[in-house]
């Protein structure tokens, strides 16, 4: 826990990414957050649309084009909930 | 009697056709509600989550977004009623139909106005057919909806009621008039034996704020600022409401088609028996007469020849 961020990336229709992730990267209507293990709680409304990028341990990245979303930070880990979110094709980021 | 024996071959035929018909719409429901149940379970996730943030939002913002405030005098409300699109399922539409006149009868009794939305084809024939006032409808998808559906009923459902009745304007997409609150029937797929129709209210939203102990709620931050939040999460939640039931409902839908067409089916099975038999019998009767006939013949012209 201490090290590893749990990262769920809920869409309506489906539970899109559930796993352990070092790092979590979103851009809020406020501006671009990211999310290490042991954040501070937070809710936040995803711009509007946008990408969220989760980066594993091995330095692999996830790439997610997220429409609708939210971000929830709590103490369990990170869950960005999303009307549709639909993995990014390579080249558009 | 051979007149009598083909009659009942006939019969038998057309029982047997319909039969299959019976048997393939048994099938086909009984796959539908194992993949309704999992749209059902793939959904959850989502729908649990926003209720939990939503619960801790409502513990820190302001309580009065438009879509949580009871209005004090409710002028006109709306009913979703949430039916299937083919029929051959039993008594699901009826009870779903009958449901809403309840609740339809009780809100008139409370001097409100009423305006009746309607999901799928059977809801919106029945009123069709009585002549009664419509305020919107959509069919099409009642055995297989997608948030896209759910999505664009919750829109418009939204518009209108946070239009509210004051003035006779209609709104949004489907040009339908406010409203002052919002109830929902639909269907809850209870077992494969039980589904029960019911109705909620929908809008103004009612939210559980989270009742654990102060100390123990994160304090959380929120980006932008919680009341902003709430706007735009509360018609996010209510679009997952409505998913939610239309998926409940398409699950009843198919369970109930199952059932009435396991029952169809079943005395389809005894029906067969019984003309079978019957059939059976009548043949064997023509040829008990038959065959008598000829033995009075033979016996006659013996008879007959040896008074010679």
């Amino acid at each position: 826990m201490a090290n590893q961020l749990h990262v769920e990336v809920v869409a309506v229709e489906e539970k899109v990414w559930v796993g352990e992730a070092e790092m979590l990267v979103a851009r809020t209507t406020e501006g671009e957050i990211g999310v290490l293990p042991g954040h501070s709680p937070l809710l936040g409304l995803l711009k509007e649309p946008s990408q969220v990028r989760v980066k594993l341990a091995g330095g692999e990245q996830m790439t997610y084009d997220v429409a609708g979303g939210f971000l929830s930070i709590d103490a369990n880990g990170v869950t960005v909930l999303a009307e549709s979110a639909t993995p990014a094709s390579p080249e558009s980021h | 009697m051979a007149g009598q024996v083909q009659a009942l071959r006939r019969r038998i035929k057309t029982v047997k056709s319909t039969k299959k018909i019976a048997k393939a719409q048994e099938l086909v429901a009984t796959s539908r509600i194992a993949k309704a149940q999992e749209r059902v379970n793939a959904s959850r996730p989502y729908s649990e989550a926003i209720a939990k943030v939503l619960g801790a939002l409502a513990a820190n913002a302001s309580v009065d977004n438009p879509l949580l405030v009871a209005r004090e005098r409710v002028q006109r409300a709306g009913v979703v009623l949430i039916t299937s699109d083919r029929g051959l399922a039993g008594a699901y539409n009826a009870n779903a139909i009958r449901t809403a006149e309840q609740l339809i009868t009780r809100l008139k009794s409370e001097g409100k106005d009423v305006a009746v939305y309607i999901v799928g084809r059977k809801g919106l024939g029945y009123y069709k057919f009585r002549n009664r006032p419509v305020a919107a409808s959509w069919t099409g998808f009642s055995e297989r909806p997608s948030f896209a559906d759910a999505k664009r009923i919750g829109d418009a459902l939204i518009e209108a009621f946070a239009a509210g009745s004051e003035g006779d304007g209609t709104y949004g997409p489907e040009n339908i008039v406010g409203v002052d609150e919002l109830h929902i029937v639909s269907t809850e797929f209870k077992s494969l034996m039980t589904q029960s129709a019911n109705a909620k209210p929908l809008a103004p939203v009612q939210v559980e704020v989270q009742d654990e102990e102060p100390g123990l709620r994160p304090a959380y931050e929120f980006e932008p600022d919680a009341d902003e939040l709430l706007d735009a999460l509360l018609p996010k939640y209510l679009n997952t409401r409505l998913y939610a039931a239309l998926l409940d409902s398409a699950a009843s839908e198919s369970a109930s088609r199952r059932r009435a067409m396991k029952s169809a089916s079943d005395n389809a099975d005894d029906l067969l028996k019984r003309y079978t038999r019957e059939m059976n019998s009548a043949r064997q009767a023509a040829i008990t007469q038959e065959i008598s006939e000829i033995v009075g013949g033979a016996n006659a012209l013996a008879a007959a020849g040896s008074d010679v």
